[in-house]
């Protein structure tokens, strides 16, 4: 690959995502009190984006096709499970990723 | 100094699981895509945006345009504009950090500073820049790592990225225990299955993302209502 084309392509794709990442701020900066809409929005926000970040990560599972979901619905209920009942984090994330290893390489397998 | 160390090294546990695998990977694929090893150095260092890589691989191999490159990260990366607008307030007098922080905002970094309510001994600033260059380093050792020696690699990692999935699970299941008031939540959940449905895995994030601000936006006064109401 040309050095010149990859040194500019990353560049383009580095700038914009900073661009994305910096624009709220950009927009909203200076020391004025934050508008009490995005005071709000900074609050019930993380709720529905960790929701649409969960939806985000299984946007690829087929329910129609073998094996429709079943070890991210079996790990994923395990995760939830183990965290309310232990509210270890580090140990519901441990298991539940040992647990969609195990099924995917073992025991679902196509 | 070294509490906050060693509360950031546990909490970003899972994220270095999930980088160094994930990190890994993509420094296979670009490696064996003519993309050198200095290449992914500078792509993890300066782009830092795991699922746009992956997509830049493509489009660099296939000779894309710098425009077509320009727009399709503007798509894939469309929500962080919304972790930007969630962090402005909690952000605004973080220090002479903050230029770092915001470039570091990644889905996993923002889960782990996303929250509302820090411990009184912990200092917020430290923990957010530990958070965010702990996370950039996993990320850049496990695609240089990839890139480097990855195809040495034999052991079946097939699914660690799932660590990821259950990180946000975890986070997810703490927040719905903080509150009684779950409009957000399952704003989050509802919106984005509803638009995963109707414009499928690859459209979706951004009318999702738009449906969530209107929704959360209109029902403002409801919801500060509910919480009101659930907190007295």
């Amino acid at each position: 690959m040309d050095n010149t084309y990859l040194i500019a392509g990353i560049a383009v794709v580095a700038a914009v995502t900073a661009l994305l990442r910096f624009l709220p701020f950009l927009i909203f900066k200076g020391n004025k009190p934050t508008p009490k809409l995005l005071v709000y929005l900074g609050k019930v926000l993380p709720f529905a984006i960790m929701g649409m970040l969960v939806v985000f990560c299984l946007k690829n599972v087929s329910v129609m096709q073998a094996p429709h979901g079943l070890p991210e619905l079996i790990a994923g209920v395990a995760v939830v499970v183990l965290h309310i009942w232990r509210k270890n984090t580090l140990l519901s994330i441990g298991v539940g990723t040992v647990l969609y290893m195990v099924l995917v390489q073992f025991v679902f397998v196509g | 100094m070294k509490k906050v160390l060693k509360t950031v090294l546990l909490k970003t546990l899972p994220v270095m699981a999930g980088y160094l695998a994930l990190g890994i990977g993509f420094g296979i694929l670009a490696k064996s895509s003519g993309i050198g090893v200095w290449g992914v150095f500078a792509m993890s260092l300066f782009i830092y945006a795991g699922s746009m890589q992956f997509v830049s691989v493509g489009l660099l191999t296939g000779g894309a345009s710098l425009l077509t490159l320009a727009v399709t990260t503007v798509m894939v990366n469309a929500r962080h504009l919304f972790y930007g607008i969630s962090m402005i307030d909690s952000y605004k007098d973080i220090g002479k950090t903050k230029p770092y922080l915001i470039f570091g905002l990644t889905d996993e970094t923002y889960a782990l500073v996303c929250t509302q309510d820090f411990p009184p001994t912990l200092d917020k600033q430290q923990y957010c820049f530990y958070v965010t260059l702990f996370n950039h380093f996993y990320w850049i050792a496990g695609s240089v790592l990839g890139a480097w020696i990855g195809t040495l690699i034999t052991f079946n990692t097939t699914g660690i990225d799932f660590a990821m999935t259950a990180l946000f699970i975890t986070i997810f299941v703490d927040q719905w225990r903080s509150t009684r008031n779950h409009i957000p939540a399952v704003a989050g959940v509802v919106l984005s299955v509803s638009c995963l449905l109707l414009f499928g895995a690859e459209n979706f994030l951004i009318p999702a993302m738009l449906l969530i601000g209107c929704v959360l936006v209109i029902g403002k006064n409801a919801i500060i209502k509910q919480e009101r109401a659930d907190n007295g």
